[in-house]
C-alpha cells in the first residue's frame, strides 16, 4: 500500500458484504425448485450466483491492490474500451430475450453495459477535475455530457432503454460540481408537466401554467425575472403540454402507454398488462410483519413473479422475510448511500469527489427505480438491484465501481 | 445546499419507500389472501361413508363412486360449450345458469356444476377434461342402497345448503350430508372425517408438491359401520302389508327398547333420492301433500289411541285404589251421565270386573274407573294432575328422546289445560267433562311409537328402555347412558298382572279372537277411534281408524307392537291382522295365518278408495 493510507472503510464493505449474501440467500429461495439443491449446484442460478460472488471477492482483491493513481491515470484508455466493448456488441453480440447486450462464453455471459458505468464514473471525474474545466461553461457542459451520452446513446438501441436510463444518474456529480440549478428546475419541472397533463389533461395543465406565469408576471421587477423569459417558460411548458398527449398516443408504443397507465391508477388492470407488479405487490404483501420464512414464501415457490431472482428479487424479501426484512433492506441501501456521501464529501481531489457522486447517483438510481417497480410506485423499468440481483456482470460491474470508490478513499490524504 | 440534494433525494426515497412497505405488508391484509388464492389449493380426501346394516347384520346401506363436475370460475377460459354440454347433456342456458351460479357463490372457491355423474357419464368426460380449465372432477361415493324399503328410517344424504355452509365450517358447498333418518342423526359416525391435503401451485396453476411439507394436512377418517336395531326382514315385510293404507307400525323389543321396526306407508324406495334424480324425485315426494310419503306415520302421526288407552287407566285405577280387580260396573250399551249424556257401547254381558272389562273393552267400565280417579281427590283439578303425572311416566305426552331425527310429543292433558279451556275458576268443571279420556279419546294425542312403547312397558310390568335405532357401532354395541337407563313408571309391578291377564283375554275370547296365531300366546288391545277432517270448512268425521297393540309371548315378551291404520275402521279389521302377521313373522320367521295375510293383501282391501272420499266432493258414507 502507498503512503498516506487512511485505511478501508469498513462500514461500507461491512453493508456490501450483507446484502451480497442476503441477496444470495433470496437468490437461492427464489430458484429454488428444480436442480440437486446443492448450494453450489452451477446449473442453478443460486449456484452460478455463488460463483460468482467468489469471483467478485477476488476482484475486490485486485481494485484495492491497483495503486489509485491507476485509475485517474487510465480513466480515458478504460472508458474507451468500454465504448469499444459496448459497440462490438453491434457485431459479436449474442441476443437474449430481445435484447443484444451480451458476449458469450460457453454458459456464462458478459453484459459490457455493466461496466461501462464505472467506465464512464471515471471519465467524467477525469474531465471535470481538469483543472481547465469550468462546469459553468456550456461548452464545457456539452464536452461532459457527451462524455455520458456516448455510452448510452450506444446502449439505448441494444435495445436496453432501462440501462440507458442509469446514466441520469451523473446529473448528481455534474449538480455537486456547480451546474446550474436551471437543469433540475428545469427537468423537474418537464416531468411534473409530463404527469400531469397525462393525469389532468393538457388543458387544465395549461391553464395552470398561465395561472402561475401571471401570479410572478406581475410581481416586482426585482423579484421576478424578466417578462420575456416568463413569457417564453410559459409558453414552453403549454407547449409541452399538448405535444406531451402527442408524444404519449403516437411515439409512445402501446406497452410502454400501459406501463404509465397502470402507475397513475388511470387504467384498471384487468388485462393482466401489469400482473408483474400485481403478483410482486402479492408477494410483499402477503409477508406481513415477519414473513413466511427462507425457502418458505408461497409466491416465490409458485414462481408467481416474473424475473424473481433477477429484478424482482426485492419480492422475495418481502415475502420470506416481512416488513422487517424488507425495511431493513431499504434502511441497508440508505445508510449505504449516506455513508458514501460523507467519504465523497471528505475528499481532497475533485476527481475523488466526482468519481463517489458518480457511484452513489448510479447505486441510488438502480435502487429507486428497481425497488419502485417492485412495489407498484414506478413504471417497469427492468434493472438490477444492486448487489443483490442475479448476473454476473452486474454484480462485478457495481462490485468494481464501489470498490474503486472506497480504493480512492483509502488514500484520500495522498492526494 | 449542492451538498443536500442527494442526502434529502435518498432519504426521501428510503422514508416512502417504508412506508409502501408498511402499507403493502401490514396494513392491506387482502393480499394475504390473495397470495393463498394464488398459490395454495385445498383438496379434500371424502372417506367411505359407514355401512348400516340391520340388527342381524343384513347390509341395507353400501357406497357406489360417483363423480361432480366441480368448477373454479376464476380460473376458467374459454372452451367449447357446445361440445361440454353434448357431453353432459345440458342445455347452454343451464350451463350459463350453474356458471353464474357458481360465480355468485365465490370465483375463487369450487362449486358444483353437476353433481354425480355415473361411472358411464363418467368415462366420456374423463377424455376430454385437459381441454375445460377451471373445471375438475371432485370422487364421491354415493349410497348404494340394498333394500328398496325403509326410507323413512335410513333417511337420505344430499347436498349441503348454503346455510349449513355459513354455519358449520366443517361443510363446503357440494358436501354431502345425511338428511332425515339414521344418515342424519349420525351424520358424524357415518361421514367419517374429510382429510384435508394443502397443495402448493405454481403460476400455471400445477401442483408443485405439499404446502410446507404437509404439515396442515390431514388423513381422511373412514365412516364408522353402523347395525340397526331394525330388522330388515320384518321391516320389509310390515312394508308389504302396509301397501294401498295409510298409517305406521313400530314394533319394539321390550326388554332393551330396540326399534324392531318402523314402518310408515304410503313410503317409496330409497334409491330414488340417489344421484342427478335424485332432486327431481325429491320434489315429487315433497309435493304430494295427499299421500305424504316424506311424513313418517310411525313417528310424526299424533292420533287419539282410542281404547288401548284404557290399559292404562286400569293400571292407574289399580295403583290409586279406587278399584278392585273384582269390583264390577254394570252397562247398559253405554254409561250415562250428566243431563242424559251418555257414552255409548257395544253388546257383552254386563256387569263387567276388570279383565273381561279389558277383553270386552267396555266403555261403560272405564268410564266408572276414570271417574274414581279423578274423584278420589277433593277438587278435579287434583284428581287431574295425579293421571296425569302416571301418564308422564309412560313417557307420554312428551319427546321420547329416541334417536331418532324427527318425533311428536303427542298431548296428555293436565288440570291447567282444562282450567284454561273452561275459563276455571269463571266456570267450574268435572270429571265427566273429560269422560272421554276414559277411553283414549277426547284430548288425548299420541305417536305410534309411543303406543309401542306403552304396549312394551306393560309387557315389561312396569318400566321401559328408551326407544332407540343404534345398535353398535363398528361391531361394538352402544353403551350410551340414555338408552341403557330402565325407567320405572309410577305403577307397581303386581297391578299390571291383571292388565296383561285382560289383553290375553282381547285374544283369547275379546276383540280379536278372530287373530290367533298357533303357538304363540298374545296379549293385545284393539282400538277404534274416531277422527275428523275439515272439508270445504267443514268439521265431518271419517271413517275410525283402525288401531291394534300388541305383544307376544305373553309370558316371554320378544316384540311390542303398535300398528295404526288410518281410516281402518274397527281395530281388528286391518291393524289387528298386520300385527298379528308381523309377531308371527318375527317370532316364526314364516306365516302359517295365509288367510290373514290373503286378505290383507287382497287389492279389494285397498283403502284407497277410503282415503278418495274426502277428496271427491260428494258425500259419502263411512264405517261401511
Amino acid at each position: 500500500m502507498s503512503k498516506g493510507n487512511a485505511g478501508f472503510d469498513w462500514l461500507s464493505i461491512g453493508i456490501y458484504l450483507i446484502l451480497v449474501f442476503f441477496g444470495w440467500a433470496n437468490i437461492y429461495s427464489a430458484s429454488l425448485g428444480s436442480g440437486t439443491g446443492s448450494y453450489f449446484d452451477l446449473s442453478q442460478p443460486y449456484g452460478k450466483q455463488a460463483l460468482f460472488i467468489g469471483l467478485s471477492l477476488f476482484l475486490i482483491i485486485i481494485v484495492l491492490s491497483v495503486d489509485s493513481k491507476f485509475y485517474q491515470r487510465f480513466s480515458s484508455i478504460i472508458y474507451l474500451i468500454s465504448l469499444l466493448s459496448l459497440a462490438g456488441l453491434f457485431v459479436f453480440g449474442k441476443t437474449i430475450s430481445g435484447a443484444t447486450s451480451w458476449y458469450s462464453f460457453g454458459s456464462f455471459g458478459i453484459q459490457p453495459s455493466e461496466f461501462a458505468k464505472f467506465a464512464t464514473a471515471l471519465a467524467l471525474a477525469k474531465y471535470l477535475s481538469d483543472i481547465q474545466t469550468n462546469i459553468r461553461k456550456l461548452s464545457h457542459q456539452v464536452r461532459a455530457f457527451i462524455i455520458i451520452a456516448l455510452p448510452a446513446l450506444i446502449i439505448i438501441p441494444q435495445p436496453d432503454p432501462g440501462s440507458a436510463l442509469v446514466y441520469a444518474a451523473f446529473f448528481f456529480p455534474l449538480y455537486r460540481e456547480g451546474l446550474s440549478g436551471f437543469y433540475l428546475v428545469t427537468g423537474f419541472s418537464t416531468i411534473a408537466l409530463f404527469i400531469l397533463t397525462l393525469v389532468l389533461g393538457p388543458i387544465y395543465v395549461a391553464l395552470g401554467v398561465l395561472l402561475i406565469a401571471s401570479f410572478i408576471f406581475f410581481k416586482k421587477r426585482s423579484k421576478r425575472p424578466g417578462r420575456a423569459l416568463i413569457s417564453i417558460f410559459a409558453l414552453c411548458a403549454i407547449g409541452l403540454s399538448f405535444s406531451v398527449s402527442y408524444i404519449f398516443e403516437n411515439v409512445f408504443e402501446q406497452r410502454h402507454r400501459d406501463r404509465f397507465n397502470i402507475v397513475l391508477g388511470k387504467e384498471v388492470d384487468s388485462k393482466g398488462i401489469g400482473y408483474n407488479t400485481n403478483q410482486s405487490e402479492i408477494a410483499i404483501g402477503s409477508g406481513g410483519w415477519f414473513g413466511k420464512g427462507w425457502t418458505e414464501g408461497t409466491q416465490t415457490k409458485g414462481h408467481f413473479v416474473p424475473e424473481q431472482h433477477t429484478d424482482y428479487i426485492f419480492s422475495t424479501v418481502g415475502e420470506e422475510w416481512g416488513f422487517l426484512g424488507s425495511a431493513t433492506v431499504i434502511l441497508l441501501f440508505v445508510f449505504l448511500l449516506i455513508r458514501l456521501l460523507i467519504l465523497a464529501e471528505r475528499q481532497r481531489s475533485q476527481f475523488n469527489r466526482v468519481y463517489g457522486y458518480s457511484v452513489i447517483g448510479i447505486l441510488f438510481i438502480h435502487f429507486l427505480v428497481n425497488i419502485g417497480m417492485v412495489i407498484g410506485v414506478f413504471p417497469t423499468v427492468g434493472i438490477p438491484l444492486p448487489f443483490f440481483s442475479y448476473g454476473g456482470s452486474g454484480l462485478w460491474g457495481f462490485t468494481i465501481l464501489l470498490f474503486i470508490f472506497i480504493k480512492l478513499d483509502s488514500e484520500r490524504l495522498s492526494f | 445546499m449542492r451538498k443536500f440534494l442527494l442526502y434529502i433525494t435518498i432519504l426521501t426515497t428510503g422514508f416512502v419507500f417504508i412506508g409502501r412497505l408498511f402499507y403493502l405488508q401490514v396494513i392491506d391484509t387482502s393480499l394475504v389472501i390473495r397470495s393463498q388464492d394464488n398459490a395454495i389449493k385445498v383438496v379434500y380426501d371424502y372417506p367411505q361413508r359407514g355401512y348400516i346394516y340391520d340388527r342381524n347384520g343384513e347390509l341395507m346401506v353400501s357406497n357406489q363412486p360417483s363423480y361432480d363436475v366441480m368448477v373454479i370460475p376464476r380460473n376458467l377460459k374459454p372452451f367449447d360449450t357446445a361440445e361440454f354440454c353434448g357431453i353432459l347433456k345440458l342445455s347452454r342456458e343451464e350451463l350459463e345458469n350453474k356458471l353464474d351460479k357458481a360465480r355468485i357463490y365465490s370465483p375463487m372457491l369450487p362449486s358444483v356444476v353437476i353433481p354425480q355423474l355415473t361411472k358411464s357419464e363418467y368415462a366420456i368426460l374423463q377424455e376430454k377434461m385437459r381441454k375445460y380449465d377451471g373445471f375438475y372432477i371432485q370422487k364421491r361415493s354415493l349410497r348404494d342402497y340394498q333394500v328398496d324399503h325403509s326410507a323413512n328410517v335410513l333417511g337420505y344424504i344430499a347436498e349441503v345448503n348454503p346455510k349449513i355452509v355459513n354455519d358449520n365450517p366443517y361443510y363446503i358447498s357440494g358436501d354431502l350430508i345425511g338428511r332425515a333418518g339414521v344418515e342424519s342423526y349420525y351424520e358424524e359416525l357415518l361421514r367419517g372425517v374429510k382429510g384435508v391435503k394443502h397443495i402448493q401451485k405454481d403460476r400455471f396453476n400445477r401442483d408443485i408438491g405439499p404446502y410446507k411439507e404437509g404439515i396442515y394436512d390431514t388423513l381422511p377418517e373412514k365412516g364408522k359401520d353402523i347395525k340397526l336395531t331394525i330388522d330388515s326382514k320384518l321391516q320389509e315385510y310390515g312394508n308389504l302389508l302396509m301397501q294401498n293404507k295409510r298409517g305406521g307400525i313400530v314394533a319394539l323389543e321390550p326388554a332393551t327398547g330396540e326399534i324392531l321396526a318402523l314402518i310408515t306407508a304410503p313410503t317409496f324406495d330409497p334409491a330414488e333420492l340417489v344421484g342427478r334424480k335424485r332432486s327431481k324425485n325429491y320434489s315429487k315426494l315433497h309435493y304430494d301433500t295427499i299421500s305424504r310419503p316424506l311424513y313418517d306415520r310411525g313417528l310424526l302421526a299424533e292420533y287419539p289411541p282410542g281404547s288401548p288407552f284404557k290399559t292404562l287407566n286400569a293400571l292407574i285405577g289399580l295403583q290409586e285404589g279406587v278399584v278392585d280387580t273384582d269390583d264390577a260396573f254394570s252397562c247398559n250399551h253405554g254409561y250415562t251421565y250428566g243431563r242424559g249424556r251418555k257414552l255409548g257401547c257395544h253388546s257383552h254381558s254386563s256387569p263387567l270386573t276388570m279383565i273381561p272389562g279389558i277383553a270386552q273393552s267396555c266403555n261403560s267400565y272405564f268410564a266408572n274407573v276414570y271417574r274414581r280417579i279423578i274423584e278420589k281427590y277433593s277438587t278435579p283439578q287434583e284428581g287431574m294432575d295425579a293421571w296425569n303425572k302416571h301418564l308422564k311416566s309412560f313417557g307420554l305426552g312428551d319427546y321420547l328422546g329416541s334417536d331418532l331425527s324427527t318425533g311428536r310429543s303427542g298431548k296428555i292433558p293436565d288440570a291447567a289445560y282444562y282450567n284454561k279451556i273452561y275459563d276455571y275458576p269463571t266456570y267450574k268443571w268435572y270429571s265427566t267433562a273429560t269422560l272421554s279420556n276414559a277411553i283414549g279419546q277426547g284430548e288425548i294425542l299420541m305417536t305410534p311409537i309411543q303406543l309401542a312403547n306403552m304396549v312394551a312397558i306393560i309387557s315389561n310390568r312396569g318400566y321401559f328402555y328408551t326407544p332407540h335405532i343404534l345398535k353398535e357401532i363398528n361391531n361394538n354395541p352402544i353403551a350410551e347412558e340414555k338408552f341403557t337407563t330402565k325407567h320405572i313408571t309410577s305403577i307397581e309391578e303386581k297391578y299390571y298382572d291383571p292388565v296383561v291377564e285382560g289383553m290375553h283375554q282381547v285374544y283369547l275370547n275379546g276383540t280379536a279372537r278372530s287373530l290367533q296365531v298357533e303357538g304363540i300366546e298374545i296379549a293385545g288391545k284393539t282400538g277404534t277411534a274416531e277422527n275428523f277432517a275439515k272439508i270445504d270448512g267443514k268439521r265431518t268425521q271419517l271413517t275410525d281408524h283402525s288401531i291394534f297393540v300388541a305383544f307376544a309371548p305373553v309370558d316371554n315378551p320378544k316384540i311390542a307392537i303398535a300398528v295404526f291404520v288410518e281410516n281402518g275402521y274397527w281395530g281388528s279389521r286391518y291393524a289387528g291382522r298386520i300385527a298379528s302377521l308381523m309377531i308371527e313373522k318375527y317370532l316364526k320367521g314364516t306365516i302359517t295365518r295365509t288367510d290373514l295375510e290373503k286378505w290383507i293383501l287382497d287389492p279389494s282391501h285397498s283403502l284407497e278408495p277410503e282415503y278418495e272420499k274426502p277428496l271427491s266432493g260428494e258425500p259419502f258414507q263411512i264405517n261401511i
